[in-house]
């Protein structure tokens, strides 16, 4: 009799230990990866307000600091990932020429999201899209779907990658907002670079926020918004 | 030396299909094999090796894929036309066309999956269903495809069962409608691009399955027929390639009707002169791969007088299929060539192609894994002729 009760202490000792040796890690790298116990909500909605009248042309810090904060190569070549690019544009009619970034504009209704067959392409709930890199089988749908040519598909093997943002070769990646900074509290690393200020990065469902003021104030308007997508980014001078 | 009796010939004569026979399994196997060989190296360097890019996002892989699962929904014509209308003689080829309908479903669906960034996630596309992507609704419409034409082939073949084939057809027939239609959606659901985004797609890539799958069906029975020393009766062959000249007639009419829809439209309009007249390859493959290879020529080798014999037919049948691949090509190649426009009214230019035609250079990599779809299509029909009985038994009176 006490024999087996012997057995049964030693069998949940050994249960424990092994169950706590499972959790450990797992607990540890939540913490290691600044991870946040609490869910995202809806009620904050993540958006950027750009300032094309102060947008330099040829000032390209903003690439620059989205490559470096990424682990992104920085090539330009078509095959190349390019989560943000500078695109100058110039009013056929009017001849006024304007210089300005241009990144996945995480729409309110993500077509990338409607497509996608697996569920990879997905929109948080504070209205950050992003790419399941476990769940992307590569289809690159949602590539032919973005209206404004946001996204990327890796081509080649990586290397080097940056521990906050994985990627994976043969998944289609694009820019995350910085998820992994606004997590931490802080802004984006587009918006933290531009030397004139013209990325106003907050939260649109705050009305006392800077960036929610401003829209109220200023005129400012989305890309192709006669496809009515509603996208978080907005364009200042357009 | 003594004279061959004509039993001794007819042995050298089997002699030698069962030679050829194996030569064609081997020269089928090899095709497959090289394209195992192109997704290997693509597994190994990614997608770098082929020529597809962020701006040419399908290539080569697409245009196969998608002309085998078209024209595996078009070729079941046959098959409905006997099941569901009753015809007589095209009951007798139902089998065969439920067969080459199975065998290119195989190969497309192999090509669109080895080409994925992760082909060896494909579990997860039947694990994770998102309900609003039209990819994923094709995913059950393949596989429901698949059963259903087996079966239907099961109650054709198994006489206990025969009973059961009219209600099987019909399904089918039902069936193969959705699932083009789903084909077209595709396409027909990128509102942003001008190339795509039209409700004209679905119906335009029915009617292109009729005139495809009917083209690979006269190649296949005439191949067969030879095969075994038969003459396709010509009363049958006139029928058939004057449903096939109609198909074409009828396929020029969508694809017509979708260009002038698109020139309609203000938007649309800068693409379409891309494609017809300005975008250099595109225009050119257009015109004479498609209009006049795939369409003008087949229309004159059916219904010219004193043409429309089995070599006429052949021929207009084979122009049918490469119509259908430049087709596609400058579909969705052109497609995505032709720059998004993200600023309408704005002159645009950046780092990543905005503003300008996009360029693809489809590399080898990309053809290999293409032919070994055509290769999968042809050794599942060539064996499966050869083990099953899938040669079209005519009654010996035409009663319709």
């Amino acid at each position: 009799m006490n024999d087996i009760h012997n057995q049964r202490r030693s069998f949940l000792k050994t249960s424990l230990g092994v169950a706590a040796v499972a959790i450990a890690p797992g607990l540890l790298l939540f913490d290691v990866a600044h991870g946040k116990s609490e869910a995202v909500s809806a009620k904050v909605r993540w958006g950027m307000l750009i300032d094309t009248g102060n947008c330099a042309d040829g000032c390209n810090d903003c690439v620059t600091a989205c490559n470096k904060e990424n682990g992104l190569s920085g090539g330009l070549s078509p095959t190349d990932s390019q989560w943000i690019r500078k695109i100058e544009i110039k009013d056929i009619s009017a001849g006024r020429a304007v210089s300005l970034p241009m990144m996945c504009q995480h729409c309110e209704h993500p077509p990338c999201v409607d497509v996608c067959p697996t569920g990879a392409s997905f929109k948080r709930a504070d209205g950050i899209v992003l790419v399941d890199k476990h769940l992307c089988i590569g289809c690159r749908y949602c590539m032919m779907a973005c209206p404004y040519k946001a996204r990327s598909f890796v081509h080649e093997p990586l290397h080097d990658q940056n521990p906050d943002v994985p990627r994976g070769r043969g998944t289609v990646e694009s820019c995350t907002l910085c998820v992994h900074r606004i997590d931490q509290g802080k802004q984006p690393a587009c918006a933290e670079a531009c030397p004139n200020k013209s990325i106003l990065f907050g939260n649109l469902n705050d009305p006392t926020s800077e960036i929610a003021m401003k829209i109220r104030t200023v005129a400012s308007t989305q890309v192709r918004s006669d496809l009515g997508l509603n996208p978080g980014i907005r364009y200042q001078g357009l | 030396m003594s004279i061959p009796s004509s039993s001794q010939l007819k042995y050298a004569s089997l002699q030698l299909k069962n030679r050829l026979f194996y030569l064609l399994l081997a020269a089928g196997g090899l095709v497959i094999m090289a394209g195992l060989y192109a997704v290997h190296m693509m597994e190994e360097h990614g997608h770098i090796i082929s020529g597809m890019n962020n701006q040419i996002v399908w290539g080569i892989p697409h245009v196969f894929a998608i002309f085998l699962i078209v024209a595996a929904s078009g070729v079941l014509n046959v098959a409905s036309i006997g099941s569901v209308f009753g015809k007589a003689i095209y009951k007798a080829r139902a089998p065969l066309a439920g067969l080459l309908s199975i065998a290119m479903l195989a190969g497309g669906l192999t090509v669109l999956m080895l080409d994925l960034g992760r082909p060896d996630r494909i579990i997860v596309a039947a694990t994770n269903f998102n309900i609003t992507s039209v990819f994923a609704w094709n995913i059950v419409l393949y596989s429901g495809m698949f059963s259903l034409v087996a079966v239907y082939l099961w109650t054709m073949m198994e006489q206990r069962m025969n009973v059961w084939t009219k209600p099987a057809g019909f399904a089918v027939f039902a069936w193969r409608f959705i699932l083009t239609t789903g084909t077209g959606l595709i396409f027909a659901f990128l509102t942003a691009r001008q190339a795509y985004g039209s409700a004209m797609l679905p119906p335009m890539f029915i009617i292109l399955s009729f005139a495809w799958g009917m083209a690979v069906f006269h190649l296949v029975q005439t191949s067969i027929y030879v095969w075994n020393d038969k003459v396709l009766e010509p009363a049958i062959l006139q029928r058939k390639k004057n449903l096939l000249g109609i198909f074409v007639i009828a396929s020029m009419y969508m694809v017509a009707t979708y260009h002038f829809t698109n020139l309609y439209f203000a938007n649309k309009i800068g693409f379409e002169y891309f494609i017809l007249r300005d975008g250099g390859l595109y225009p050119n493959l257009f015109w004479w791969g498609y209009v006049v290879l795939g369409n003008m020529l087949p229309l004159l080798l059916i219904f010219l007088p004193g043409l429309g014999k089995t070599k006429c037919v052949m021929v207009a049948s084979f122009a049918v299929v490469l119509g259908a691949m430049v087709f596609l090509y400058v579909f969705i190649i052109g497609g995505q060539a032709y720059p998004l426009s993200i600023f309408p009214g704005y002159q645009v230019s950046s780092s990543f192609g905005d503003g300008q035609i996009a360029s693809y250079h489809p590399s080898l990599y990309e053809f290999l894994l293409g032919f070994a779809g055509l290769a999968i299509a042809f050794i599942i029909t060539t064996v499966s002729v050869r083990v099953l009985n899938f040669m079209p038994h005519d009654k010996p009176y035409i009663a319709d």
